[in-house]
């Protein structure tokens, strides 16, 4: 039996296509996922995130017990309301997810993890949590929104208790603030301006409504996957897993090294792995007709083999891109088997788009 | 949903649809499967001249969501192919019956179109599904 958002009804109403993710029922397009990834990119589009796994930690010991879960350091979290992002590992150095945490207080964080890692999130976090005996709660009683694009804060203003309507524009990317149960921040998904808000299910309809009133146009999970692709952003379960470490999985500027003593969880299987030779993660924009795909072979002449991670068609680009796990080396250009036929990709820097602009040398195509 | 299921064509289980242009069979995909692949923005064709069996896989249409494999409903030899679809992928949405055509083929026996689905039993596989 599949889990519904509070704003089932309403996705139903805007048209959507519905299905499995994660175990909920969520709008993967509401007729054109090329035109909604569009419409963010140009104007302000509305997800709902609800599905989303929101954790409150509070308690005297938060700070140590952060600094030994997370591979990031919150230590560098200075001000109220910063946000992080941050991959939880294993003894192994593998992603048992990739997450934000946001710091309220010295005493309390809010963490937001994914869906389809939420049993074994919780488990983990609780199993970590025996010496540090922080409180840890699942705030199952809020929605998210997430509302992305150029106009996107602007849109969202008018809507906000006036209480919060000055700090939330003031907000600079990756900070938030909140008034009781609503709660403001400058993050995203997609390489595009906007708000993710969290907000009780009683209020969230309210919120869709005025926003789809203000012309901000729903996008399904569709836009959603192809927006994050092209802002170079990964995906867990496809771009990384349990056995696959932050250093493999383009993620090594998300560990903290600094300071030497800071024993977190999977430290050492990482200091092990960073004097070794091993796979490294790349973008990847496909010179010859066709769409990069996960799974897809990868030939490094003089270098070995790799995979596609993740890929799609780049509505922006116009052109196929993707993410790859390679063999470390120096080299350019690679061949993707698609169908039997190696075609020619350039391995290019992430993101391949940020805030509306286009950030590779089009003129490899 | 099913979508538009014109009564003068003939269909395989794995949503082409074929017309008989005087002994030449015209393919292409069924409104059904165009809507059900969403955004189209890459289509792979035979090459001109190509032998092909019947459920022989022949050619692959992107859509933004994934990759799909086509087959060609009948025995034969391939003698055309859309020429408009490799820069506008979206011509098959917009009219997957008419301009949105894939490919042309010689059959190797012209009475192959009767082993197809008629529209009929078309709608009806589609019901079930």
């Amino acid at each position: 039996m599949s889990k519904k958002t509070a704003l089932y009804q309403k996705h139903l109403d805007a048209g959507a296509k519905l299905i499995d993710f994660g175990g909920w029922e969520m709008p993967v397009h509401y007729g054109s996922q090329l035109n909604e990834h569009h419409q963010v990119r140009q104007d302000a589009g509305i997800f709902d995130v609800s599905h989303m796994t929101i954790v409150d930690l509070v308690g005297e010991n938060i700070k140590p017990f952060l600094r030994f879960l997370l591979a990031n350091n919150i230590d560098k979290l200075k001000q109220t309301g910063k946000a992080l992002y941050t991959c939880m590992l294993n003894e192994q150095g593998g992603i048992i997810d990739d997450l934000i945490v946001y710091y309220q207080s010295n005493t309390q964080f809010r963490m937001v993890v994914n869906a389809a890692t939420h049993d074994k999130d919780l488990a983990w976090i609780q199993q970590q949590n025996t010496n540090f005996n922080v409180q840890i709660t699942e705030r199952t009683d809020l929605s998210m929104l997430a509302v992305q694009g150029p106009q996107a804060r602007e849109k969202v203003k008018s809507l906000l208790p006036e209480a919060l309507q000055t700090s939330a524009m003031a907000l600079k990317p990756f900070n938030a603030c909140w008034q009781a149960d609503v709660f403001i921040a400058r993050t995203g998904y997609t390489g595009e301006d906007g708000f993710e808000i969290m907000l009780p299910h009683e209020q969230v309809s309210d919120y869709w409504d005025k926003l789809l009133a203000a012309g901000v146009k729903p996008i399904g999970l569709g836009a959603r996957d192809s927006l994050r692709l092209e802002a170079g952003m990964n995906l867990y379960g496809t771009d990384m897993d349990e056995t696959k470490t932050p250093l493999e999985s383009g993620l090594t500027w998300t560990v903290a090294w600094q300071p030497d003593e800071r024993n977190f969880i999977g430290r050492q299987a990482l200091e092990n792995q960073k004097s070794t030779r091993h796979p490294v993660f790349h973008g990847l924009v496909l010179l010859d007709k066709g769409v990069l795909r996960g799974h897809q072979k990868v030939y490094v002449e003089n270098f070995g083999e790799g995979e596609i991670t993740s890929g799609s068609f780049s509505p922006t680009l116009n052109a196929a891109i993707g993410f790859s796990r390679l063999p470390a080396g120096d080299y350019q250009q690679v061949e993707v088997e698609i169908r039997n036929k190696r075609l020619r990709a350039k391995v290019v820097k992430l993101p391949f788009v940020r805030n509306g602009q286009v950030c590779v040398d089009l003129n490899i195509l | 949903m099913s979508g538009d299921i014109p009564k003068n064509l003939r269909y395989a289980e794995t949503h082409e649809w074929v017309r008989n242009d005087d002994g030449i069979f015209v393919v292409g995909i069924t409104d059904h499967a165009q809507e059900a692949l969403g955004d189209l923005v890459f289509v792979e064709l035979p090459e001109e001249g190509r032998e092909v069996n019947a459920k022989e896989e022949c050619a692959a249409i992107d859509s933004v969501k994934a990759a799909s494999d086509l087959y060609s409903p009948v025995a034969g030899k391939i003698v055309a192919i859309n020429p408009a679809l490799e820069d506008e992928p979206e011509i098959i949405s917009n009219s997957p019956y008419e301009d949105g055509w894939l490919f042309k083929i010689e059959p190797t026996d012209i009475n192959s179109l009767d082993s197809l689905l008629t529209a009929e039993q078309y709608k009806q596989k589609l019901e079930e599904a």
